[in-house]
């Protein structure tokens, strides 16, 4: 499984079956931002997800989402109809907002290896982002190194959600929340209050 | 495979190592031997001290985590255990095969693996039973075995402390057997409490062996002061012990001084005495004249009260004017024929007898030795076989206002050279002179609760205060700490189980008369 050929051809196997999420908008090394591809469902916070760029594929855990007007600057009004009625009373509607979210960048491969840091560049804008299927996700997260990312930026939330996601698709969930709670500690050890909140989000 | 505990993180050679613990803290005692595996060395030493670390202040603040998931992540991450290990020898050099052990003059890397030390650890440090060495007990929390090396123990004075009832008599019968058996000493025995020769119930109801109870009971000759009492206890004696007056010397009167409720002056009179009559001292010293008393310049009051305690030692029934025959002449010709003498003080378990008694004897008996040594040395010929005399009560005899003048004090101050030891067995190691215990070679340590006695019991060795973090913890059942001249490291051990079926079958014979095979364990406790 760890040679680069090897490596590239699970990748690509397991692209066919990704479901495509969103396209990026917008770019930094440390994180992006994707345009849902569906109004109102982002991927989940904290799911992971991936941007194929040939030479490196960047992993991503997903962060904040939101919703609003495609036009900068306008705000949506108040419109005063049910969920059900509002499609027909409004149907240029779903042109007219969107929903985006925050990929937050923990690591990419490059000819079959991984790696938990950044990046040596951003992604590229308009490439479309995927969720990560399972077993790519568990392969990624054998490692924990990128939680000391996540930490860093004070992702928190997303981090929590990650690890519980994440922690489904390896063999024995608790062993590995167990595990990954023991990474944080030190990473937390200055801020009990943030490490205790942080674990307790863990419990399985 | 040996049991893991832990990774080095920090430390130094003077110090000790900090080890963060991955083995159960609680299991990790003070006194544990463990191996560390250096890159190229093997390191070996003991657990000196354990401790409770937290990551961060902030985490040693805080409140204990709130459910078991918590609880279960921070166990050894956030929270852990630590060991202080001082390493004391370097197992893997390539000088060691020939040399053995070495003094640790260096540590091992960060991150160096720790693990209770191994069967061969022990083996190559302590030795197998063979010829010269014999089993003593086993490393703390091990199943190994620990030897002791019975030529190197003889070579010097040796102590057993430890508080009443820790195991200083079961210990010390442990090593006789052995010192006999191995045949590198023969022993003298001042058996106060009349424990050595045949055995007494123990307090669990088990019989513990005497020496005249095992397969060394050929080379042991039982001593009594009375024999009646003897008798009624069972107790066949080889030889009844009676002193006459002529051996009792000014040296025991000081021994006496309180016992017999002697005055400093009273006391300093039977030198004025001796220099007058001689021998013949005690005997005039009980019906003086007037003149005499003039004559020799002691005041009445001073004759009174000399006079009122040699009435009391006169009491003794073994103390005759006369004796028929010379019990210092027997013990020695015991001695030399290689029997070693359990003196059994029967009845006359009160101090004053067993402090006259055994210096007594010990006088006489040290001055022939120190004739035949020099005898020996004029020839060339080799000395008489080394003596090691027991001795129970050892502060009686070595307080630091006594041990300058006694004969005690003399052997232990001198150490081998007239082939005489002492094995000095006390239960307050405060109460003997700081410099005869700088003299003993090889210490056995029983839990002291003083600590006084704890201090006193380690002074002169090296890592003080780490033995000590050791000694006052050990566990009180059957455990000592051994260290000194006769082994390459402190250790702390569990004693053999002198009560076992094992101990019993490998030291056991039957009872005299019994005659039955002694393969047979049952035979050895016939239900009474
Ligand atoms: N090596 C041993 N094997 C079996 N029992 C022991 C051993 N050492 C001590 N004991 C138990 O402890 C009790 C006290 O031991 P003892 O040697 O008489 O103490 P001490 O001489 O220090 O006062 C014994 O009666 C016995 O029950
Ligand atoms: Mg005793």
């Amino acid at each position: 499984m760890s040679g680069p050929t090897t490596g590239d051809a699970g990748g690509k196997s397991a692209m066919e079956i990704a479901v495509k999420v969103g396209e990026v908008i917008e770019a930094r090394t440390e994180e992006f931002q994707a345009e849902s591809a569906t109004l109102h469902q982002p991927p989940p916070l904290g799911s992971l997800i991936w941007v194929r760029e040939g030479e490196i594929d960047i992993y991503a855990v997903t962060g904040s989402a939101a919703t609003g007007s495609r036009e900068p600057g306008r705000q949506a009004v108040a419109l005063g109809q049910d969920e059900e009625e509002l499609p027909q009373a409004y149907p240029q509607l779903s042109k007219l907002l969107r929903t985006t979210f925050v990929g937050l960048v923990v690591g990419y491969q490059e000819k079959g290896e991984l790696r938990h840091y950044l990046p040596p560049r951003p992604v590229r804008l308009h490439n479309f982002v995927y969720l990560c299927p399972s077993e790519e996700a568990q392969r990624f997260t054998r490692s924990l190194d990128f939680l000391s990312l996540l930490a860093a930026q004070r992702q928190d939330e997303a981090l929590g959600a990650c690890l519980r996601l994440v922690s489904h698709v390896h063999p024995n969930a608790e062993a590995f929340l167990v595990g990954a709670g023991r990474e944080l500690v030190p990473l937390l050890a200055g801020d009990v209050g943030r490490l205790h909140a942080l674990l307790r989000r863990l419990r399985p | 495979m040996t049991e893991y505990l832990g990774k080095v993180t920090e430390g130094s050679l003077s110090r000790g190592l900090m080890v963060r613990l991955e083995a159960p803290i609680e299991e990790v005692r003070a006194g544990r031997l463990v191996a560390i595996q250096g890159e190229n060395r093997r390191f070996l030493g003991y657990i000196s001290d354990v401790s409770l670390a937290s990551l961060s202040p902030q985490l040693a603040s805080a409140p204990p985590p709130s459910d078991p998931f918590l609880a279960q992540v921070l166990a050894g991450t956030g929270y852990y255990g630590q060991a202080r290990v001082l390493p004391k020898l370097i197992l893997g050099e390539p000088s060691a095969l020939l040399e053995g052990p070495q003094p640790a003059t260096a540590i091992p890397p960060h991150f160096s693996p720790v693990h209770e030390a191994s069967q061969q650890d022990v083996e190559l440090v302590y030795g197998r039973e063979d010829k010269r060495r014999f089993v003593v007990g086993s490393p703390l929390d091990m199943e190994v075995k620990v030897c002791l090396d019975a030529p190197l123990f003889v070579q010097r004075s040796n102590g057993v402390f430890g508080k009443t009832g820790s195991g200083k008599t079961f210990f010390t019968r442990l090593l006789l057997i052995n010192l006999i058996q191995k045949g590198e000493a023969v022993n003298l025995v001042f058996d106060m409490h009349g424990e050595y020769g045949w055995g007494r119930p123990t307090e669990s109801g088990v019989e513990a062996k005497g020496l005249k109870q095992t397969a060394v009971a050929s080379r042991v000759a039982v001593f009594a002061l009375d024999r009646e009492a003897a008798q009624r206890r069972r107790v066949s004696p080889d030889h009844i012990v009676e002193i006459g007056y002529e051996q009792i010397e000014p040296e025991d009167m000081g021994l006496l001084r309180q016992a017999l409720n002697l005055t400093a002056i009273a006391a300093e009179a039977t030198y004025t005495l001796t220099k007058r009559y001689r021998q013949g001292w005690l005997a005039k010293a009980l019906s003086l004249t007037d003149e005499e008393l003039k004559e020799l310049n002691i005041p009445d009051m001073t004759y009174d009260n000399l006079r009122r305690g040699l009435d009391r030692l006169r009491r003794l029934p073994f103390l005759v004017e006369h004796p028929p025959e010379d019990s210092v002449g027997r013990i020695l010709k015991a001695l030399q024929e290689g029997t070693s003498v359990v003196l059994d003080f029967g009845r006359h378990s009160d101090l004053t007898t067993y402090v006259l008694v055994a210096n007594v004897l010990t006088r006489r008996l040290h001055e022939i030795y120190q004739k035949l040594t020099d005898q020996a040395q004029a020839e060339g010929a080799p000395g008489p076989t080394p003596l090691v005399i027991t001795i129970e009560e050892a502060h009686r005899f070595l307080a630091p206002e006594v041990a300058g003048q006694t004969i005690f004090g003399t052997i232990a101050r001198e150490m081998r050279k007239y082939n005489v030891t002492l094995l000095v067995i006390d239960q307050r190691p405060s109460g003997i002179d700081p410099e005869v215990l700088s003299q003993l070679g090889t210490r056995v340590l029983f839990p002291l609760d003083d600590e006084r006695d704890i201090e006193a019991a380690l002074a002169g060795s090296q890592d003080r205060a780490e033995l000590k973090n050791v000694l006052s913890r050990l566990p009180t059942q059957r455990h000592a700490l051994i260290l000194g001249h006769a082994l390459p490291m402190p250790l702390a051990i569990q004693v053999e189980d002198v009560t076992s079926s094992q101990f019993l079958s490998k030291y056991g014979v039957p009872r005299a008369g019994e005659g039955r095979p002694r393969s047979k364990i049952g035979d050895l406790f016939p239900d009474e």
